[in-house]
């Protein structure tokens, strides 16, 4: 990791720090109107009487400081970053000139629909494009993020059940399942119970049978699911789903392993999120924005979010959701806000539009052969560094927790480093930083042991793959001669490892204010304990 | 191959060999013949970059954006100027291009800035503690609901007709899921929250009271007095504000708020047809183990080093899974880098200079449109006010390249001729003047 930090040995200085009082890069535009004091606009219980402490620094010293700090990051431009569930394929330069330009950069949320077209056309045309993606012939874009995407689908799920006259409590979540699943169950008002693994990694078909009871609400289910591998049952999972009477919800963390191939709705799944951030190219930013639009069948469409993106007649024309309008017109399309079963609004506005013009460029780029093509690709590089990181000098010590063909990602057990070479997951993660690549998600899913679970993606050549390879296979030969390094590290990144427990134990979550609020105390703790924690454990953003 | 894969045909004979298969259909195996897709996704073909490029931009060019038109559209979004410095440090790879930051050895970068955003919003906000953003403002209003419920076990929401009809339509919508019912007080006949039917709902089952700051007509509240009333009964007294407007105003903390929320948009970021931008959510020092999202704290490395990790992370769902203190896994943290820059560039002087400048730019432009006021009390960026035809007017503003502003009866059906109209830096004098040269006509027959 040489080439972050050049500045390593330097003292770490936040821009509160940096602030010398007097400094300033904003100039504020001439007061072209009466200067009435403020205290004739404003009551004086209302004003403020301490300005807010913020820096005081000039432009070029602000530009420093960031571009210090980005200097500190690992990231996708830069190297390998195979983290598992995470989908970390290259986002397209192109979609950051499309989203920049004003007519979707600078278009306010509330302009008249009239004067929207564009946006609404292009919101329409990505909807249409993920039905099919999905096999699902309605698409809400409102939802954030994977996780908001559930909330969503848990909250229709409510909604239809309520509307056939039924409460149930239950919803089925797998113990392979992301957090965010039980978490959002929790959120919607339900009680999670769990359904067990089988011996090949699918859903233990004789627990779900047991518990797919009459008060179960749904199954929320990943397919591929998180080690990697499709459920061979998923047909008959289905059926028995929905032979209780509950939905079947599709977590779309997974997506990237399947388009064009096999279509979640095809697999009889009622409600599935997309994760625009993982499959369709939305550039993670460090952890955000993303968007969760969901895709439901024909039973759940009444109870979508609203205000729904419609195409709408012109007056002469039937049919408000058919035909193109008469020859040569374009069609219009609207915000229909009048949905008397909706489960009513997700967030503010229409949904995260500058995720939308991104993903909607990414799958005009690659159309729908393009898009069969990077899930094979995806698949085809995760069997491929699967095959590698089977090989001898690596398979004894980090054995494949299921050994089947993977989809487009796979988890290793780290449990043959542990006992044979005395070194943990978080060790070999950590000690692959000084290598220059980012690891793979550990300790997840949370029932393998020590687990690293890999997700190349498809924008990774062969030759990257084969790097990676290499660079487990020393660091466990490393090991092997003296498992301190491996235990230590890393040496070479901009800090070492980080007491996490102190952190959590004294938090200082705020620079001190001027008037000594907020400590910024050193907390207590040997790092090397202190890290263990599911972190990289992801879930669906 | 497409041009965002390296695969040629000779690396996939290779690696299908490595593999042990015989080609790439054998790698699906394991999928059912009955769930497979047998024929092509029914989607246009693939283009080239530059035919993707002319596509997105004429589809840009049918949007009338806010270069095109002089627009007094507020309503929760706002034309504000964005710096340049915004742009070219956002898009840098290393904050544009990385994930949530597992690994902190390797993401300081990230991380500082998630500290230094808290610090911001804790200034601005007078609360001790931020988490790193959530997805945008109403969804913030929503997760106070979630953690007013798991704090006080109390099943019902008290809500302000003042707060962005977006923000109780969400909260109203998340409240289902948690078992909670909202009951909404009025506005009075000067468009600021009703104290006394407000204190009438609170009662020893509310959880929360949620009012805004400054409320969507753009009145002041009187926070205070709503505080007290909220409080009454051990409620939790949320205030959604923006953010801007704190520059100027008391903050929320000094009225004794226990949660302070609100979208992000007017820091730094594009209006982006509503999205992407962030949420903020502050809280009371004794919420810090409650609060939802992600939280970063500052530590020390093994050589005893400043540095930054995500903290407190047994709220959370990846670990906490079905008792975690929220779902989100999402902080907006490109969203968030561009609110701390701008706050930056703005600094200490800036905010409050930016604030007086709007704030006495809204007192000209109510003052010379001349129209009957519907919240005649104390505003800051935005008011409302009727218009007898407003239909007319908004004809003829068109045709002039003027958008004059957010027309309330969708939202609020008893402003049937309510006009709101949003102020910011970027509308200077001759551009009120002319809308007012607009209203002339109508202040007329508002006289007569």
């Amino acid at each position: 990791m040489a080439a972050l930090d050049p500045r390593a040995g330097e003292e770490t200085l936040t821009i509160y720090e940096r602030s010398v009082a007097g400094r300033r890069a904003f100039t504020a535009p001439a007061l072209d109107v009466p200067d009435v004091p403020m205290e004739e606009i404003l009551p004086a219980s209302a004003l403020r009487t301490r300005p807010a402490e913020l820096p005081e620094v000039s432009e070029p010293e602000i530009v420093r400081h960031f571009n210090g700090l980005s200097k500190k990051n690992f990231d996708l431009d830069t190297g390998f970053y195979p983290l598992g569930s995470c989908t970390m394929k290259y986002n397209p330069k192109l979609h950051e000139r499309v989203a920049a330009l004003p007519g979707h950069a600078r278009l306010h949320p509330l302009q008249d629909p009239e004067y929207a077209q564009g946006a609404l056309e292009l919101m329409w045309n990505l909807q249409e494009a993920l039905a099919e993606i999905a096999g699902l012939p309605h698409v809400s874009l409102q939802p954030s993020a994977g996780s908001h995407g559930e909330l969503a689908g848990l909250l229709l799920t409510r909604a239809y059940h309520e509307g056939r006259g039924e409460q149930r409590h239950k919803v089925l979540t797998p113990d392979t399942a992301h957090g965010t699943n039980p978490a959002t169950v929790t959120m919607a008002g339900y009680e999670v119970v769990k359904v067990g693994t089988d011996e090949h990694g699918g859903v233990d078909i004789a627990d779900l049978r047991e518990k797919a009871t009459d008060d179960i609400a749904c199954l929320m289910l990943t397919n591929p699911n998180t080690l990697g591998l499709f459920d061979r049952n998923i047909e008959e999972i289905a059926a028995i789903v929905h032979g209780a009477g509950a939905t079947l919800y599709y977590d779309g963390a997974n997506l990237n392993a399947v388009m064009g191939i096999s279509r979640p709705g095809d697999m009889g799944f009622d409600i599935v999120h997309y994760n625009l951030h993982k499959t369709f190219t939305q550039p993670h930013g460090g952890g955000g924005p993303g968007a969760g639009p969901i895709a439901v069948s024909d039973r759940i469409e009444p109870y979508l979010p609203r205000p729904q993106v419609v195409r709408v007649a012109r007056e002469g024309e039937g049919d408000a959701h058919a035909g193109n309008g008469r020859a040569g017109e374009r069609p219009r399309f609207g915000l229909e806000h009048d949905r008397p079963r909706s489960i009513g609004r997700l967030r503010g506005f229409q949904g995260n539009f500058g995720v939308f013009v991104r993903s909607y460029a990414y799958i005009c780029s690659l159309g729908g052969d393009g898009l069969r093509e990077t899930s094979e690709t995806a698949v085809l590089n995760a069997n491929y560094l699967r095959a590698r990181l089977a090989e001898p000098g690596v398979a004894e010590y980090l054995p494949i927790a299921f050994d089947r063909l993977c989809m487009h990602e796979f988890v290793l057990s780290g449990r043959g480093a542990r006992d044979k070479l005395g070194i943990r997951t978080l060790d070999i993660a950590k000690r692959m930083l000084d290598h220059g690549v980012h690891p793979p998600t550990v300790y997840f899913p949370l029932l393998v042991e020590e687990a690293l679970m890999i997700e190349p993606t498809e924008t990774e050549p062969r030759e990257r793959l084969d790097h990676f390879a290499g660079v487990v296979r020393s660091i466990l030969e490393e090991a092997g001669e003296d498992p301190e390094i491996a235990r230590n590290a890393p040496y070479t990144t901009p800090v070492r490892r980080l007491d996490e427990a102190g952190a959590a134990k004294r938090p200082v979550v705020r620079q001190p204010s001027a008037d000594g609020g907020g400590g910024a105390e050193q907390n207590p703790g040997d790092p090397r304990r202190a890290a263990e924690n599911p972190a990289g454990a992801t879930g669906a953003i | 191959m497409s041009r965002y894969t390296s695969a040629t045909d000779a690396d996939t004979r290779a690696m299908l060999d490595a593999i042990g298969v015989g080609s790439l259909n054998d790698l699906f195996a394991e999928i059912p013949d009955g769930v497979r897709l047998k024929r092509p996704l029914d989607l246009p073909d693939g283009r080239p970059e530059q035919e993707v490029f002319e596509h997105l931009s004429e589809l840009a060019a049918r949007n009338r954006h806010a270069d095109e038109e002089v627009t007094f559209l507020g309503a929760g979004m706002y034309d504000h100027y964005v710096p340049a410095i915004v742009d070219s440090i956002t898009l840098r790879s290393e904050f544009l291009t990385p994930y949530t930051p597992y690994q902190p050895e390797i993401s300081q970068g990230g991380l500082q800035v998630m500290f230094e955003f808290q610090t911001a919003i804790s200034e601005l906000t007078g609360l001790p503690v931020s988490n790193a953003s959530v997805y945008e403002g109403p969804s913030a209003v929503a997760a106070a609901g979630y953690l007013a419920r798991n704090q006080t076990g109390r099943g019902k929401l008290v809500v302000s007709r003042g707060m962005h009809p977006h923000s109780r339509e969400t909260l109203a919508t998340h409240a289902v899921g948690y078992g909670m019912g909202t009951a909404e007080a009025g506005l009075t006949p000067e468009g600021a929250t009703d104290l006394d039917t407000l204190a009438s709902l609170v009662d020893e089952d509310t959880a929360a009271v949620f009012v805004q700051q400054p409320n969507f007509l753009g009145t002041v509240e009187e926070l205070g007095a709503l505080g007290e009333a909220a409080k009454r009964t051990g409620a939790l007294f949320v205030v959604a504000a923006d953010p801007l407007a704190l520059g100027i105003l008391k903050p929320p903390g000094e009225f004794g708020a226990d949660i302070c929320v609100g979208e992000g948009q007017t820091l730094g970021n594009r209006l982006d047809f509503g999205g992407p931008s962030f949420g903020f959510f502050a809280a009371d020092e004794r919420f810090i183990r409650k609060m939802p999202g992600r939280i970063a704290g500052q530590t020390r490395d093994m050589d005893g080093k400043r540095g930054f990790v995500l903290t407190l992370q047994t709220r959370e769902q990846h670990i906490r899974r079905e008792k975690a203190t929220h779902n989100i896994c999402t902080s907006q943290a490109l969203n968030a880098l561009a609110g701390v820059i701008y706050l930056s560039w703005l600094g200490k002087r800036g905010l409050v200079e930016l604030g007086q400048l709007m704030a006495k730019r809204t007192h000209y432009a109510r003052a010379v449109l001349g129209l009957d006021a519907i919240n005649p009390g104390p505003v800051v960026r935005e008011f409302a006010v009727r218009v007898p035809d407003l239909d007319g007017l908004l004809t003829r503003a068109r045709a002039e390249g003027i958008n004059p502003g957010y027309p309330l009866r969708d939202t609020y059906p008893e402003y049937g001729d309510g006009l709101l109209v949003a102020i910011t830096e970027r509308r200077t004098r001759a551009d009120i003047d002319r809308l007012a040269a607009l209203t002339a006509p109508l202040r007329e027959e508002v006289a007569a």
